[in-house]
């Protein structure tokens, strides 16, 4: 029998402008659970994903028990043995647990060319491999009476009833309860026992100690290595994470911070495990960066303050006055913008003009006769805006959706100094846009800084938060788990176990 | 190669008024009265209220949805204005005795009321989220009842002239009817260009996420819309009473199926964010040409409908290629 169950060496794999992985290896033993770790944008979903045949590697190769193989698509990893659990896998919430258990590959009766499903087979075959996990689920419930805890079990059993050798489980327990986390590890010891090997995807230092038997860590991208579980401090395995200088360019800070001009006290989502609590003040000429670990609920609690979101208690008050906030048009008269992070989803208007795209947050401001559009005065400040910012179109007719990222991001940045706002939150400003554009927004930012304007910006590349940032907040598990102000303090490591605060 | 290909563009792109031309030509040529003022009068007078329907409707297709209360609303807002203006001396009046309003007022409260179920219509669209579809499906259904309560099912008929003047009288030779869908043409080009309410829509239509966080007011914005159109499908009520010289229960029954497949053959996108006033003009001339032509070509009235359905596919496949093969 082969030394690993599962060997992946020299994978790399490039995204348009970016490396996402160069010659990363991962080496699974038989019979344990593999914990992959590193920040986020280190690599670990893509290689995962490598794996399971949802990307192909550019280079790399696979060994199934010592012997080559190529994963074409997530069918064949699924012929092979592999399984992938994920939080947000629901394939049919409306639809039986057992329907789940069987997609595509229905037990049927067959009469001449009819085909009929086998209901009953299904549901007792379904019942069986619950039970095989200790589970007493109906087999005929709607799944999405589930609780998600419940749901990704349905996940586990349907990966065990396929007879899965390899089960990846991408952060399975960033929704559970305490109780759900103990029976999954519960479930997950078992397989152990039967020989099924698991990779563990988590940033939940607790977690990691309690289950895997080795942990690999993963840096930008890079393999950094892999050692026995035991071997490792939960200080030691930041340090690894971290491990590296900061590197990128950012425009000296010239601005001076003012007096305060956002509190926000106690705010709380309507949902039990989002944000909860969180208390911050935001003074005027001030880049406040929010640091965490994806699913921190720091894009959820900026929705809440911008009134995308609902708040079940907490008060803001801008310039000392309360405000209330039920919708984001409430935001805008009270003085903020939003550039949110899913630029294509919640930002862009594709079918529409860069004009058109940046006007939509000052109509307001130009009317004549109160009611009648001011054209005129509307294209003077976009052709002005599209200078300012160098956004590189052919003219202010063209459809945003032609754009590259970078550019359309400059137009919704646009939308926005138009509107001129006294406070900006900025939620992944540069998130998939290339290094030029990059720096000219970081320079914008100064810019807007320097004006008195404050700016709220959450980051999730490290360089950038701490580069920016004049201050920075870093959230875990929906609280506000630290504040560091003192320049000197703001370190990666620090940050870091902030945001690894469950 | 480049010289084909922009002939090919040129094809598609303009596909649905070439077929049109091609329509109308041909007509002409077999068939002597086509080419008369008479016929065009008549086929204005005919788009009129079509396109006061088409631009009603097109606002809310441009939204992403759709109304399917329109042709009911048109059949109550004929009876109501009807029953408030026969003549006084009128042996099955509606309201015995009682005096014929202005028409002018009678307009305006047939749209007041209208306008006010289109915004019960746009209320649980916008903060209740009922989809369009169902939403304005309800809505249809009771106003459909009401009219009949309302009317108890007879017909109206001894409108005042001064209703049906509407349609009789004349402006520089053109019927009254074509001068007011003119008018509520400009009107609505001047809404979808000129006002913020119209760049909102757009805006809405093209992505109702991004549009609300930029600070777009959508649900009021979207209320605004069905009640606006349900105001207009009042006036197209009107106008088709004053043309027809009466109304009933079933009067406009269906026209909202022909005011969307209009839209849509003029180019209003409805995935939505896209369409124009001209869309919905061109959409309206080219089904009703096609009614006439068929009609002066000898075919079968029945065989129209097929002839429509054959239409839109064609049209509308011929439409997605711009979208589809920018991407």
């Amino acid at each position: 029998m082969a030394e690993y169950k599962l060997e992946m060496r020299g994978v790399c794999k490039a995204f348009p402008g970016v490396k996402a992985l160069d010659g990363v290896e991962l080496k699974l033993r038989p019979g344990t659970v593999l914990a992959l770790m590193g920040e986020n944008g280190a690599g670990k979903s893509t290689l995962m994903k490598c794996l399971f045949g949802i990307y192909k590697m550019d280079e790399g190769e696979i060994l199934l028990d010592g012997e080559r193989v190529e994963i074409k698509d997530p069918d064949d990893a699924m012929a092979k043995g592999i399984a992938m659990v994920h939080q947000e896998l629901q394939p049919v919430p409306a639809r039986s647990v057992a329907e789940n258990m069987f997609l595509g590959r229905f037990p049927v009766h067959k009469y001449g060319p009819l085909q009929v499903i086998d209901h009953k087979t299904m549901n007792e075959e379904t019942r069986r491999w619950l039970s095989e996990l200790g589970l007493d689920y109906d087999p005929k419930a709607l799944l999405g009476t589930l609780s998600i805890g419940q749901m990704q079990m349905v996940e586990i059993a349907k990966a065990v009833s396929h007879e899965a050798k390899i089960i990846i489980f991408d952060e399975p327990t960033s929704s559970l309860s305490d109780k759900e986390v103990d029976f999954l590890f519960k479930v997950m010891n078992d397989l152990r026992d039967r020989g099924v090997s698991m990779i563990y995807i988590s940033h939940k230092m607790d977690e990691i100690k309690r289950i895997a038997d080795d942990i690999q860590i993963m840096r930008d991208g890079t393999y950094v290595g892999t050692w026995s579980a035991a071997e490792l401090t939960t200080d030691e395995i930041i340090a690894k994470m971290v491990g590296r200088e900061l590197t990128n360019v950012y425009p000296e800070h010239h601005h001076q911070i003012g007096e305060v001009i956002l509190e926000a006290e106690d705010i709380t989502s309507i949902h039990e495990r989002s944000f909860r609590n969180v208390s911050f003040k935001l003074r005027r000429g001030e880049i406040l960066g929010f640091g965490g670990l994806v699913g921190a609920q720091r894009t959820e609690l900026m929705e809440g303050i911008f009134g995308i979101r609902h708040l079940a208690k907490g008060t803001i008050r801008i310039k000392g006055k309360e405000v209330t906030i039920k919708k984001p048009h409430d935001a805008m008269n009270a003085g903020i913008g939003m550039i949110t992070e899913d630029r294509r989803a919640r930002g862009i208007v594709g079918c529409l003009s860069i004009k058109d795209n940046v006007g939509l947050s000052v109509y307001n401001k130009y009317l004549r006769s109160g009611f009648v559009l001011d054209h005129p005065a509307i294209n003077k400040v976009v052709n002005e805006s599209i200078d300012k910012l160098s956004i590189k179109t052919p003219s202010m007719m063209e459809l945003i959706q032609n754009l590259s990222g970078g550019n359309q991001q400059k137009v919704i940045v646009a939308r926005w100094l138009a509107n001129d706002p006294d406070i900006l939150i900025m939620d992944e400003p540069t998130r998939g846009i290339d290094v030029g554009a990059k720096h000219e927004i970081y320079e914008i930012m100064e810019d807007l800084a320097s004006q008195g304007k404050a700016i709220i910006m959450i980051s999730s590349e490290m360089p950038e938060l701490l580069g920016m940032a004049d201050r920075v907040c870093v959230m875990c598990d929906g609280k506000l788990t630290g504040e560091i102000s003192d320049k000197s303090e703001m370190t990666q490591e620090k940050v870091m176990s902030y945001a690894t605060m469950f | 190669m480049s010289k084909n290909k922009s002939v090919k563009d040129f094809l598609i792109n303009n596909g649905v008024i070439i077929i049109m031309i091609i329509l109308v030509l041909y007509t002409g040529l077999r068939s002597d009265n086509f080419f008369t003022a008479n016929n065009f009068r008549n086929l204005g007078g005919n788009m009129s209220y079509r396109l006061v329907i088409a631009l009603g409707i097109a606002g809310c297709v441009i939204t992403g949805g759709c109304d399917l209360s329109a042709g009911r609303m048109i059949g109550f807002a004929a009876c109501i204005a009807g029953t408030l203006l026969q003549k006084i001396d009128y042996s099955g009046k509606f309201f015995p005795g009682m005096e014929p309003l202005n028409p002018f007022l009678a307009l305006i409260l047939v749209m007041l009321i209208c306008a006010l179920f289109g915004s019960i219509t746009g209320f649980f669209i916008a903060y209740l989220s009922v989809p369009p579809f169902i939403a304005t499906l309800a809505m249809m259904e009771i106003i459909y009842g009401l009219g009949l309560i309302y009317t108890g099912a007879t017909p109206l008929g001894g409108y005042v002239t001064s209703y049906t003047a509407f349609s009789s009288g004349k402006f520089l030779t053109l019927s009254w009817l074509i001068w007011i869908a003119v008018l509520v043409g400009l009107i609505t080009w001047f809404i979808f260009n000129m006002t913020r309410h119209g760049k909102y829509m757009y805006a809405i239509g093209g992505n109702p996420q991004a549009a609300e966080v930029a600070g777009v007011p959508v649900k009021k914005t979207m209320v605004i819309i069905y009640a606006k159109a349900a105001a207009m499908y009042a006036l197209a009520g009107f106008m088709l009473g004053a043309k027809a010289g009466g109304a009933s229960i079933n009067t406009g029954l269906g026209y909202e199926m022909e005011a969307i497949a209009a839209c849509a053959l003029g180019g209003v996108s409805v995935t939505g964010g896209r369409g124009r006033v001209s869309s919905a003009v061109i959409g309206v001339a080219v089904l009703e040409l096609l009614k006439v032509a068929l009609q002066f070509l000898g075919v079968d009235n029945n065989a129209q409908y097929i002839a429509i359905g054959i239409v839109l596919f064609i049209a509308i496949s011929l439409d997605i290629r711009k979208y589809v093969a920018k991407k």
